[in-house]
């Protein structure tokens, strides 16, 4: 399961990546293996979605999201 | 000024850092550039309470010291460079109390530098509201730091913050966040002894950015290459380490000073103001709206404020005209780089407003919930959900616009989003329009309250934006990415804009604006003055010789005399003589050789047109009256046909060219400087000038 099969309300716990460089990106902004992140919402054309993690609101496309898996 | 010590400001984005500066500073500040790079480099002075002078160094928000963008590159360099004059004393690092976890990412690399640093903790009022709370002086222990609680929008604790910087210790005291060595034992062991380094963390940064810093020399950067072979070191294996390194610890950190309240929150105001802002339909309503509601205020509250500056230079050119000898250095002086800059002077309102309104959109957070929005549909054409904020500033100017191309990490995106923004139609089109829409579209009303000449206006305004949407599709079918873009971005909390940063903004933008766009006008008006004033040859004396001859007096009244001269010897000037050249290249799209002497000097800047044509028609007084200059392109007669000049399709053809042709000095000046390679500048010149044309010909040929 990934991130981007979330569906608006949902929350995951990231467990790892499929993506090393894109890996680096999204833990600098503090999706790290552990985290909890709940989807907010999804873009108004179905891309990108809105999650929250780590107590702030980011914003990522569905492609970045889906190189993150959760448990 | 001298200052007695250097402060960086280094933080995350989003988290008040420009707020902080600003009320450091005051107005007391300047824009310059990084040596080497085109960063803007912010700096400004504040008074200690002990006298002394502190230089602030504002240095772009970025979440990390790894850069995702040529602004954050400038982050490490600056704190890194000893050689450097510019190296700071002391850094302030500036983290948002509501988001202590990732902020505190950026701050351990900061300290692991060793340089000294103070913690200012910001938004301290929003935390305690949050129910977070900090241990503010068991977080000052662990870290070993001062930590100052600050509130840079109520402007609290800035005193405590000032004291800070004036007692802060000359040597860095920080305590040790990760063990930075057991990364690439080896690596950072074997560049610092060849380097002569005594910091392994600044060692461990140089194995990452040695290929875009400057202050390595090429031997250094090639045996730092060499080395990472040699340990086979992975750079982005290394980051990840790094970082989850980096988060235990600030997790371990925050475990034992911060209690964060269990209760899942309500629903906050952010969340209820995103249902409406970024809903399916709603959201780009609202988004229309808002720009609709952006262009009307951008004309009618600066008609009134452009109407007095107009007024106020026409008083002036008066005035020096009665108070001056006639003669050709008061006519430079007068009609040429006054009238000129008053052709400038007069966007004041407009930009200013304009600016304020984009000042406004960014400081309350919707900005970047139109980037989410907008991201599907540009990418779609090649573009970035980003690109909408350079877009949208494009209509007030392409200048400033493509320097906030910055903030787009992609290349490709950002290249083709800098070669469409020129197509937005910014204000330096708008008097060109105004005009020539004024001479050809009726001043009448049309389905009750659309009033055709303000549709015909609009429709400029929005096919420039499909123009740049198609031209933006074509560099995306041409251009070849080099990397894979990525759209990761935080959504900050909406908040009230910060008056004071809207009206800094104002002030900043309109000056430089004034600076920029003054010292073209004022170079053109000199040498389209110079041009027009004196002829090849013996030509000026043929003419003067011609009517002194007996018969001119007699039919001719003085004034009518001194014209007959004056347009004859304007044929004949340089500017004349250039004008003939290039006519039968232009006949085709209707223009004369008048017309070409106008395009000819909007090549430097696009607002010359009307100041040109005025001097060309030769208006009496007033140079820069647009009253009078449309006057006189309204009764202007072709010589053989005994038509108008400026038809409705010569009008049209002629906006259609100044709808796309690359007529300004600043922009390509600009885009040279941001792509640091002049292919762009002239793909962007060969394609606009290609476009501006054809759709010049097209529009004259089915007009005609």
């Amino acid at each position: 399961m990934t991130l981007s099969e979330l569906a608006p309300g949902e929350i995951g716990i990231v467990k790892e990546f499929t993506d090393l460089e894109m890996s680096v990106k999204l833990m600098e902004m503090g999706c790290l293996p552990g985290e909890s992140i709940t989807v907010s919402r999804v873009a108004p054309l179905g891309d990108p979605m809105a999650i929250n993690v780590s107590g702030y609101q980011l914003s990522l496309r569905k492609f970045e999201a889906s190189t993150i898996i959760l448990q | 000024m001298k200052a007695d010590i250097r402060v960086a400001l280094v933080g995350n984005p989003n988290t008040g850092k420009s707020t902080l500066f600003n009320t450091l500073t005051g107005l007391n500040q300047k824009i310059g550039n990084f040596p080497g790079v085109t960063v803007d480099k912010k700096t400004g002075y504040s008074t200690l309470p002990d006298g002394r002078i502190a230089e602030i160094i504002d240095l772009p928000g970025t979440y990390s010291l790894y850069p995702k963008s040529q602004d954050e590159s400038i982050v490490f360099s600056v704190l890194a460079d000893r050689s450097n004059a510019h190296t700071p004393d002391l850094v302030v690092v500036i983290i948002d109390a509501t988001n202590l976890k990732r902020n505190l990412l950026l701050y351990t690399q900061v300290a692991d530098l060793k340089i000294p640093v103070i913690i200012a903790l910001n938004m301290t009022d929003l935390s305690t509201k949050a129910g977070i709370n900090i241990d503010i002086d068991l977080f000052a222990k662990k870290l070993g730091v001062p930590v100052v609680p600050i509130s840079a929008r109520k402007v609290e604790g800035i005193d405590k913050l000032k004291q800070a910087i004036t007692f802060a210790n000359k040597i860095a005291l920080q305590e040790p966040s990760i063990d930075v060595e057991a990364i690439a034992p080896q690596l950072i062991a074997q560049i610092s002894e060849e380097l002569k380094l005594d910091n392994p963390y600044f060692a461990l940064q140089l194995a990452h950015q040695h290929e875009t810093v400057k202050f390595l020399t090429p031997t250094e950067s090639d045996r730092i290459e060499e080395l990472e072979k040699e340990f086979s070191f992975h750079s982005q294996k290394s980051q990840a380490t790094e970082t989850i390194a980096r988060y235990s610890f600030i997790n371990d950190l925050l475990y034992d000073t911060v209690k964060v309240p269990e209760t899942a929150k309500d629903e906050t105001l952010s969340n209820k103001i995103d249902k409406v802002l970024t809903h399916k339909v709603l959201g780009f309503v609202i988004f229309l709206g808002v720009l609709l509601f952006m262009f009307q205020s951008i004309f009618a509250w600066s008609a009134y404020p452009m109407e007095k500056i107009g007024d106020l230079f026409a008083w002036i050119q008066n005035s020096l005209h009665r108070l001056l000898p006639a003669g050709p250095l008061t006519g430079l002086l007068v009609d040429g780089v006054l009238g000129g800059l008053s052709g400038v002077m007069v966007f004041i309102p407009q930009i200013a407003i304009l600016f304020a309104f984009i000042s406004i959109l960014e400081d309350t957070g919707y900005m970047s919930r139109v980037t989410f929005m907008m991201d599907k549909l540009m990418r779609k054409v090649g573009l970035n959900g980003k690109s909408v904020v350079p877009l949208i500033g494009g209509f007030a100017c392409a200048v400033p616009s493509i320097m906030s191309t910055r903030t787009i990490e992609n290349w490709k995106d950002r290249m083709i989003t800098i070669m469409v923004t020129p197509l937005v139609t910014c204000s330096a089109r708008l008097p060109i329009y105004t005009l020539l829409i004024a001479l050809v579209v009726p001043n009448r009303n049309v389905w009750w309250i659309f009033n055709m000449q303000g549709l015909a206006l609009t429709g400029m305004y929005v096919f420039s934006l499909i123009s740049a949407i198609v031209v933006a599709f074509a560099f995306k079918l041409i251009l070849k990415g080099r990397e894979r873009g990525y759209f990761i971005m935080e959504l900050p909390v909406y908040r009230m804009p910060r008056w004071n940063n809207v009206a800094f903004s104002m002030y900043d933008r309109s000056k430089a604006f004034v600076l920029q766009a003054g010292k073209v006008i004022i170079a053109v008006s000199v040498i389209l003055w110079v041009l027009a004033s004196y002829g090849p040859g013996d030509r000026f004396a043929k003419i003067e010789q011609k009517y002194r001859q007996p018969q001119y007096a007699k039919q001719l009244n003085p004034d009518d005399l001194k014209r007959a001269i004056n347009s004859e010897k304007l044929e004949n000037s340089y500017a004349g003589v250039l004008g003939h050249v290039i006519e039968p290249a232009i006949r085709p799209l209707g223009f004369d050789w008048k017309i070409g002497i106008a395009l000819i000097t909007s090549f430097a800047a696009r607002e010359v047109f009307v100041g040109t044509m005025a001097t060309i028609y030769s208006v009496d007084g007033n140079a820069d009256k647009i009253e009078s200059v449309q006057k006189k392109m309204g009764s202007a007669k072709n010589a053989q046909t005994g038509q108008p000049v400026f038809s409705l399709a010569v009008a049209f053809s002629l906006m259609m060219f100044y709808a796309f042709a690359m007529q300004c000095a600043s922009t390509v000046a600009v885009v040279y400087r941001e792509t640091k390679n002049w292919r762009w500048p002239a793909i962007q010149f060969a394609y606009m000038t290609v476009l501006a044309y054809a759709a010049s010909l097209l529009a004259y040929n089915l007009l005609k």
